[in-house]
């Protein structure tokens, strides 16, 4: 038994390595989604082209102005002379953000009446622009507060905001959880429905039903290498998140990589229930791509929140099991929860985990109708 | 003494399509049987049904006495089974795929190396090679090999020379023989006819249905018409016609002359004075001994 079973382990290993495709997949897709992930979808920005009208010219707003580009942030790269001007400049796409500071803007804003700045915006890429504003205005804001250090606004409610476990909204402490989510799912599920698929498109899987093999241990010889090279994967990709992208593991490291282990369960469960529907690697490759990778991009929060969707993708959002898993690896790796603070979540992953295991074996033909 | 394999009013129906209907059928142990018929004819089907892949909307069949649909486990420990596309693993060597098959058989080649000595001895220079890197002949050894390493009282080997050259053929035969000699039934399809004399007994199948179970030199025997081969300087005009005759009853080609059946017994010289009045040179006419096609074309052409 314990030697089909390594016999079998080893006739897969063969399989991935001499397969230059599947070893690209299993290893260079991580690393590459990674790299991708982290240098282009993030809501930091550096250097964003800023054209600024000054209507007013006089010190206070050339102090403003050094403000603004002294972080680094903001890159002065038009000084229009109207709003016309600068609307030109909009349209050219040559700068994303307009400030417009009205004219006298040091007599009123010391005089105590108060001033008016305009900021604007190119909506086109929408969550640029409110990050963009958002950034801009905080930064006012805190110029207004220097100039009255000591000074109470009348009637002013005074804002304090404090981002919890992520204060400088670094972009990877969101993307590394999803990636990892991602991967784990379309490496498990894909490769373990592929190669399931292969077997039966090539005929091998009769020779093996038409042995003595129970057909449990056919299904556990074809996904063990992947639980393994899955698990190296999660641990790439945390390692990777880590150093190069400063991503934290604050709470317990075993108990983040025991639930990566229950999460992987799940995804092969479905990738072993995929294969059993498909009969060749082609529909097994695109019902992964239909069930897998759009749901667990697009459904599960890691690109776009859950809490803004219309109520029934919230609802199909529930069946996605990388939601609960990216909430089990902000849990840990971010706010350094530990196991009471995840139970919720990981009982799901669990129940899914069975219910998927039991279909796939229902599913599995050892005899054809 | 019970028969090796029974086969009882088995039929499959895929959807509206009938693939096999009420076939019946018992092969002796150690009996090396031929299923000879053309692609379509549903071969394959029945040996999937054997080899309890496949369950039949209707009839029962046994191997060694397990039913195949209930008792599919214990069937699948006691055959060996050669699908007739090529299925073994292309990426694996031949050593490596003999070596998994004899392993998840809870053998290991080792032990049963004697089944497969004298096919696998040809194999062993190319035993590092990729079996997807083999020729067709090469590809067919290896996966008799593959189907034998754990000594199955029955092999089922579904069109195993389709594909492969006339020398390897022979051979391929020659090692079946030596096989049933061990007493291992043996139950293998092809789509030529002139392997079938190779076989014990043969049945004939075609639509589905058996035309035929015997001897092959019982079945030839059974052809009563009367038959000539015929040849002339122009074949294809002479096909043509003695096909427009009355006096014939089917015209086949048959190498280098014409099977001609005729509906009477009739004097040679009748269709030499007729081909000569149609103008042929060089003609050549003598009675022909039926063939396992004469025999299969006819029993086609009265089903």
């Amino acid at each position: 038994m314990l030697k089909t079973f390594i016999a079998f382990v080893k006739k897969e290993m063969y399989h991935i390595l001499r397969d230059v495709r599947t070893l690209l997949i299993l290893f260079g897709m991580p690393i590459a989604l990674v790299l991708i992930f982290g240098y282009t979808v993030t809501n930091e920005f550096k250097g964003a082209s800023v054209g600024i009208v000054d209507q007013a010219q006089d010190d206070l707003s050339r102090q403003l102005i050094t403000k603004l580009t002294a972080s680094g942030h903001f890159e002065l790269v038009r000084k229009p002379h109207n709003i016309e001007a600068l609307e030109a400049d909009f349209r050219a796409g040559d700068v994303k953000l307009g400030i417009i500071i009205p004219p006298d803007f040091e007599k009123y804003f010391l005089g105590g009446e108060g001033s008016t700045i305009q900021l604007i915006s190119d909506a086109t890429e929408p969550n640029y622009a409110v990050t963009l504003t958002n950034y801009a205005s905080q930064m006012i804001r805190d110029f207004q507060q220097e100039q009255f250090p000591t000074e109470q606004m009348p009637y002013a409610v005074a804002i304090e905001n404090r981002m919890f476990y992520n204060p400088e909204l670094v972009g990877a402490y969101n993307f590394i959880p999803g990636v990892v989510a991602l991967i784990l799912m379309l490496i498990s599920a894909m490769m373990t429905s592929l190669t399931i698929a292969r077997e039966k498109e090539s005929g091998t899987m009769d020779l093996l039903l038409v042995s003595p093999l129970n057909p449990v241990l056919i299904i556990l010889g074809k996904v063990t290498p992947y639980v393994v090279l899955s698990f190296i994967n999660a641990l790439v990709v945390f390692a990777m998140g880590w150093l190069i992208f400063d991503v934290p593991v604050r709470g317990s490291l075993a108990l983040l990589l025991a639930l990566c282990l229950l999460y992987l369960m799940v995804a092969l469960a479905l990738g072993i229930l995929i294969s059993t529907r498909s009969d060749s690697q082609q529909t097994a490759m695109m019902m992964s791509m239909f069930v897998l990778l759009m749901p667990t991009m697009l459904l599960s929060g890691f690109i776009f929140p859950i809490a803004s969707m219309p109520a029934i993708l919230q609802f199909i959002s529930k069946i996605i099991p990388a939601k609960y898993f990216i909430l089990i690896e902000k849990a840990i790796m971010l706010k350094g929860a530990g196991w009471e603070a995840i139970a919720i979540p990981a009982g799901v992953l669990l129940l899914m985990m069975f219910v998927l295991l039991a279909a796939a074996r229902k599913n599995f033909k050892v005899v054809y109708d | 003494m019970k028969p090796s394999i029974q086969i009882n009013q088995i039929g499959k129906t895929y959807g509206d399509v009938m693939a096999l209907s009420d076939i019946n059928l018992e092969v002796e142990t150690g009996e090396l049987f031929g299923l000879i018929g053309p692609d379509g004819a549903g071969k394959t089907t029945l040996f999937r049904i054997l080899t309890s892949l496949l369950k039949p909307n209707a009839g029962e069949a046994w191997v060694e006495g397990l039913h195949t649909v209930k008792d599919y486990k214990k069937i699948r420990r006691i055959i060996g089974y050669m699908p007739g596309k090529f299925s073994l693993y292309q990426d694996l060597s031949v050593a490596e795929n003999l070596t998994f098959f004899a392993t998840i058989f809870g053998t290991t080649i080792q032990e049963n190396y004697h089944l497969i000595k004298e096919i696998y001895q040809q194999l062993e220079p190319f035993k590092n090679r990729r079996a997807g890197k083999l020729s067709g002949g090469m590809k067919q050894k290896l996966a008799l090999c593959c189907a034998l390493i754990h000594e199955p009282k029955v092999l089922f080997l579904d069109e195993p020379t389709t594909g492969v050259d006339a020398v390897s053929r022979a051979e391929f035969w020659q090692m079946l023989k030596r096989l049933r000699e061990r007493g291992i039934t043996i139950m293998v399809s092809t789509p030529y006819m002139d392997e079938a004399s190779l076989c014990e007994r043969i049945a004939l199948i075609q639509g589905g249905k058996i035309l035929s179970v015997d001897a092959p030199e019982a079945i030839t025997n059974s052809y009563q018409k009367p038959l000539y081969a015929v040849r002339t300087a122009d074949y294809y005009r002479l096909l043509n016609d003695l096909r427009d005759t009355d006096f014939a009853e089917r015209v086949a080609p048959f190498g280098e002359f014409l099977h001609l059946t005729t509906r009477e017994k009739m004097p040679e010289q009748e269709i030499k004075d007729f081909l000569l009045s149609r103008g042929h040179s060089d003609i050549r006419l003598q009675p022909a001994k039926p063939t396992i096609e004469d025999v299969f074309l006819d029993l086609m052409q009265t089903t």
